[in-house]
């Protein structure tokens, strides 16, 4: 499974960042191959409207099947991130993406 | 006559004074109260009439039709709202970010995103001896209220003649909704409460005010508490003082209950008629 | 790091005073930020320096270049919004009216239209009097106020927070119920409600937290001039019950705020008052909140 995070910064110990549409990084987990990338997503801060479902269009483009973020994406966001079928877990915000992951896999998050 | 009463800050009184004067002037004059605050519309919680009728509104907004598309992208690329995106093999369309633009629809080579209207939100139109009340809702999730604004104006344009006196609630703040809002008054009252506050806001709509061109003059709120510094500024800026409400705290309970301030308050009264008369001195002049 | 985030559907409802009070109390464990950036008010009880200042660019609005420009009206045909009128027999931008959509640069044939970055408004830092720093913003008038200069306010906020170690950042949020308060509630911890008991406060106040719902975020309020309606006041308990949010604490109709306000200072700066003591317990019960959330998680 591929395992998106809304992050602060581009390793496991980076706290997640509980915005979605203008989180700094998106981090994906690749399970089987066991490797963490980024996507650099900073230059929303440029975006006056509609921030939530351009992330979310990058989220498309990335392709995982989970997202795990703090307090959970805004209705336009959402919308798209449904479409694209992607399942939504929030509740993270505190945690950095390692205690996040395991959180998920424990089943201590809710899914949205 | 048309007349915006606004303000920089909020919560300085323009609901009071706008539903407060209109049902005053309504004892000799036939008024039009149109509250404008779209967002969130609180006149009609003083001003309860009979509803003569409800209208939905509609802003313009592309509907795609896939069988239709090509998936050129094209729709995505010209809107500069982010309100159009391809999702793959879907065309994803943002209503509440659409600004009605219509470039997407009319640059599309397909063809396939024919503007179509969507309800934004809601005019009523309420009755009471003497007034027509006009309020405007913006529905939720709905974050532009300048289509609304708009809309309203013309409403009131298209049914209500030269013999009536005109007035608009606008929303508080000097962005966009605002200059919408007060773009076509003959005047524009803006009110605010002597403190440093409201003298801050002020400021910033009297420049907002003279950005416009428009003619202005204020009203001080709740006078008697804070200090002098607006009668102080104004008096630099050679603007009009129309009146001074007084401070009450009876005044807050009326309104707190949704009632009217001038049958029970004197004061307040007595200097609603300063407003009124000058409303009505403008009026005659204007109509020469 | 925490985020307090307070706001209120309607104006005038003491939302700015009351922020400004807990910045007082919270002295250098928060960092402020004014994200009423429509009109910000809070400087004028912090005492800011601002010392530091930024332009800030949002949106655009097209230009037309007279020298490439064959006047073909083309522009002119396709603004829905009134802004290409023609003046001296020349097609000239309305500024205030252009929506920065676009479509007249699209279509332009000789490409003399350009979409130029707008100036519309500053931002600040400041040393404010409590020690810590505040950052504020004002916006120009006329402008669209999206949340992108509320978001950049709150970014430097909470960038300021991690560089100096500062645990809590404290939002004076945007009234309304629009993009900027949206933005002023994302990523927020708490959110705290002010609100008066009249018919028009309950009313904003129901419709700003159907927004506030959508993030899930614990929210206490604040019923100020509690004591001008008694009624309301029992209606706005019984939906704040319905809706579980904490109700954190009535405060009284007292001019001494709007006193205090008119020499540049917080009640909490004015001599000792029931006022202050209910806000102080009402900054205790906040600060618990938050801990809790943090024990639970």
């Amino acid at each position: 499974m591929k395992i998106a995070f809304t992050a602060k910064d581009t390793d496991w110990n980076s706290p997640i960042d509980p915005r979605f549409g203008r989180t700094e990084f998106i981090l994906i987990y690749d399970e089987e191959k066991d490797e963490l990338s980024n996507f650099d997503n900073r230059a929303i801060e440029g975006v006056e409207h509609g921030a939530g479902p351009q992330t979310a269009q990058k989220m498309f483009d990335l392709n995982p099947d989970i997202l795990v973020t703090g307090n959970g994406p805004g209705g336009n966001a959402a919308r798209v991130l449904t479409q694209a079928d992607i399942k939504i877990y929030a509740g993270a915000g505190e945690m950095t993406i390692k205690e996040a992951y395991e959180a998920f896999k424990n089943g201590k998050l809710n899914l949205v | 006559m048309k007349i915006a009463i606004a303000s920089g800050k909020g919560g300085t009184g323009k609901t009071t004074l706008s539903t407060n004067l209109a049902h005053f002037l309504a004892t000799s004059e036939r008024v039009v109260l149109a509250d404008l605050d779209v967002e969130e519309p609180n006149s009609g919680l003083f001003i309860r009439g009979e509803l003569q009728l409800r209208e939905d509104k509609f802003k313009q907004i592309p509907h795609w039709l896939k069988e239709e598309c090509s998936l050129c992208g094209n729709c995505q690329k010209v809107c500069n709202f982010h309100a159009i995106i391809k999702l793959g093999k879907q065309i994803m369309v943002f209503p509440e970010l659409c600004h009605s633009c219509f470039a997407c629809s009319e640059l599309c080579p397909a063809k396939a995103l024919p503007m179509l209207p969507q309800k934004m939100g809601e005019l009523k139109h309420f009755i009471l001896a003497g007034i027509d009340f006009i309020e405007s809702k913006l529905d939720i999730g709905q974050e532009q209220a300048v289509p609304l604004i708009a809309q309203t104006w013309e409403y009131v344009d298209a049914h209500f003649g030269n013999d009536r006196i005109k007035l608009f609630d606008s929303p508080p703040g000097t962005s966009c909704p605002v200059i919408e809002a007060t773009k076509n008054a003959d005047l524009v009252i803006l009110i605010t409460e002597p403190t440093p506050f409201g003298l801050h806001d002020l400021k910033l709509a009297v420049e907002t005010m003279r950005e416009l061109k428009k003619n202005f003059a204020v009203v001080i709120n709740r006078f008697g508490i804070g200090n002098d510094d607006v009668i102080d500024y104004c008096g630099q800026e050679g603007i009009e003082i129309l009146a001074k409400l007084p401070n009450d705290r009876r005044i807050a309970e009326l309104y707190s209950r949704g009632e009217l301030i001038y049958p029970k308050i004197p004061a307040f009264k007595a200097e609603l008629q300063k407003i009124a008369d000058y409303v009505l001195r403008l009026q005659i002049r204007s109509s020469k | 790091m925490k985020e307090i985030v307070v706001i209120s559907g309607k104006g005038g409802t003491g939302k700015t005073s009351i922020t400004a009070s807990f910045a007082l109390l919270g002295e250098k464990n928060v960092i402020v930020a004014d994200c009423d950036v429509d009109a910000a008010d809070m400087h004028l009880l912090l005492q800011p320096d601002w010392h530091f200042s930024e332009e800030f660019f949002s949106g655009v609005a097209a230009e037309i270049d007279q020298g490439k420009c064959i006047k073909c009206g083309k522009c002119a045909n396709v603004c829905r919004f009134h802004a290409i009128p023609v003046i001296d027999k020349k097609y000239v931008i309305n500024n205030l009216n252009c929506e920065g959509c676009g479509y007249c640069y699209q279509i332009c044939p000789r490409d003399a239209i350009t979409m130029v970055e707008q100036n519309v408004g500053k931002w600040f830092v400041s040393n404010i009097k409590t020690g810590s720093k505040m950052v504020h913003a004002r916006l120009r008038s006329g402008a669209d106020n999206s949340g992108k200069l509320v978001a950049k306010v709150k970014n430097e906020a909470r960038k300021i927070a991690e560089k100096n170690g500062v645990g809590w950042i404290l939002v004076d949020g945007s009234p309304g119920i629009g993009c900027p308060v949206v933005s002023s509630l994302s990523g927020a911890d708490l959110v705290v409600l002010v609100t008066e008991p009249s018919v028009s406060g309950l009313h904003d106040l129901e419709r700003v937290y159907e927004l506030t719902k959508k993030f899930h975020l614990p929210s206490g309020c604040i019923i100020n001039k509690a004591d001008i309606n008694p009624e309301v006041v029992g209606k706005i308990k019984t939906f704040l019950q319905k809706e579980n949010i904490t109700h954190l604490a009535d405060l009284p109709y007292d001019e001494t705020f709007t006193k205090a306000m008119t020499f540049g200072k917080t009640i909490i700066e004015s001599g000792e008052s029931e006022i202050k003591n209910t806000l102080q317990q009402i900054w205790k019960k906040i600060n618990n909140l938050l801990t809790d959330e943090r024990e639970k998680s």
